[in-house]
């Protein structure tokens, strides 16, 4: 990674593609309450998407906005990391996504909010507020669903136990970066080694560890989703409501 | 220009919202520029807001107004003004509790119905109809309502 510029977009498209994984449960959730929820959530996520990306193409300055950042890139120019791609699965799947991602964003945020760069600072200290929300709530179903019955314990963790591998990748070293995201780690740890014992989870032991995404090396679900989020801006170029 | 509405929440100002940050008029050349911030990164209501604004502007001749919009500092439900606060609790919206000081703490206050006024009430989903409220519903009078989080 080089600076300011791969941190931003980084964390923009993190932000974007999970807003696009989260929205496609809309009027599918399992519940009218949980279909708003995660609606909401993925509205955060694009909020946050629409300043990370509007910033990253300002420090690009090659005239991109945050339009052209999203619809406009292929999949081997994205930086999310992998975890925010990976498909819904069932709801325990999804709730595991959101609550490892929301324990990594909220102290990430937190980290940004005191950082050296003016904008990226006001970012973080506006959406670790939100963040906050997020991991309130997938914390409260994974505790749900792993305290559970029989079946949802068992789906729970076999959701923990799938996206596990992917949340290593969160914390990759980047010294150079604005926030060094292999400080995050402990804080991770902390929000999610409690919220695990007390779902009756076991937290899986660490072995494969899964990367690229930083680097535009991605799943080949990225593609899908970026073929399904980008194809009516395509089509239309320029387009307006 | 303080009149302009919340699009969203329309009993309450978005200066008595917190939302309108300043108001400066250059004296020179006599152009308003009005400062802005969304209580939610992703609030949908930040373009009619801005519409708002500027329509109310033209209207009373400053045609060639600017909206700006700021991130920081971030907007807190500690800033809606005790006007703000009683409008939206007559509205049925409950106002938030101020933000507690340091770290986020599980929010265990009662909330009292603002239909019967009973504090037997519970949260349904802390994700409402809009980005900056949650669901609740009172278990005397079993009516939902919307009750505005703390940020």
């Amino acid at each position: 990674m080089n600076g300011p510029l791969d941190f931003t977009l980084g964390l923009g498209d993190d932000a974007l593609i999970a807003a696009q994984r989260l929205a496609e449960w809309t009027t599918r959730a399992p519940e009218m309450e949980e279909d708003i929820a995660l609606t909401n959530i993925a509205l955060d996520q694009l909020g946050a998407a629409r300043l990370l990306l509007s910033y990253a193409g300002e420090l690009e300055g090659a005239g991109r906005d945050e339009d052209a950042l999203a619809y406009l890139r292929d999949d081997r120019q994205f930086r999310n990391v992998l975890l925010v791609e990976l498909p819904n699965g069932d709801f325990a799947v999804t709730m595991a996504k959101l609550f490892f991602l929301a324990a990594y964003q909220l102290p990430l945020y937190t980290a940004l909010a005191g950082c050296a760069d003016e904008r990226l600072a006001a970012i973080g200290a506006k959406a670790r507020k939100e963040s906050a929300y997020h991991l309130d709530h997938g914390a409260l179903w994974v505790k749900r669903l792993g305290d559970g019955t029989e079946e949802s314990h068992r789906r729970m963790q076999a959701a923990v136990d799938q996206v596990w591998p992917y949340t290593h990748e969160l914390f990759a070293a980047d010294p150079a970066a604005p926030v060094d995201p292999a400080t995050l780690r402990s804080a991770f740890d902390d929000s999610v080694g409690p919220v695990l014992a007390e779902a009756t989870l076991t937290r899986p032991e660490s072995r494969w560890a899964p990367v690229g995404g930083r680097t535009g090396v991605h799943t080949e679900h990225l593609s899908y989703l970026l073929a399904e989020m980008q194809v009516l801006h395509r089509a239309h170029p320029g387009a307006k409501w | 220009m303080a009149a302009v509405v919340d699009p969203e929440i329309r009993v309450v100002t978005i200066d008595e919202l917190g939302i309108l940050r300043a108001v400066e008029e250059d004296p020179a050349s006599g152009r308003v520029t009005v400062t802005i911030t969304p209580t939610y990164t992703g609030c949908p209501a930040m373009d009619v807001i801005r519409a708002d604004i500027r329509r109310a502007l033209a209207a009373a001749g400053h045609g060639d107004a600017e909206v700006r919009t700021v991130y920081s500092p971030a907007w807190s439900t500690d800033w809606i003004s005790e006007g703000g606060r009683a409008k939206l609790a007559a509205a049925g919206i409950v106002p938030p509790a101020p933000v507690p000081a340091a770290g986020v703490v599980p929010l265990t206050l009662a909330v009292r119905c603002p239909h019967c006024g009973s504090p037997e009430t519970e949260q349904v989903s802390r994700f409402g109809s809009t980005a900056c409220k949650a669901l609740w519903r009172c278990r005397s009078c079993s009516d939902p309502f919307d009750h505005l989080k703390a940020l």
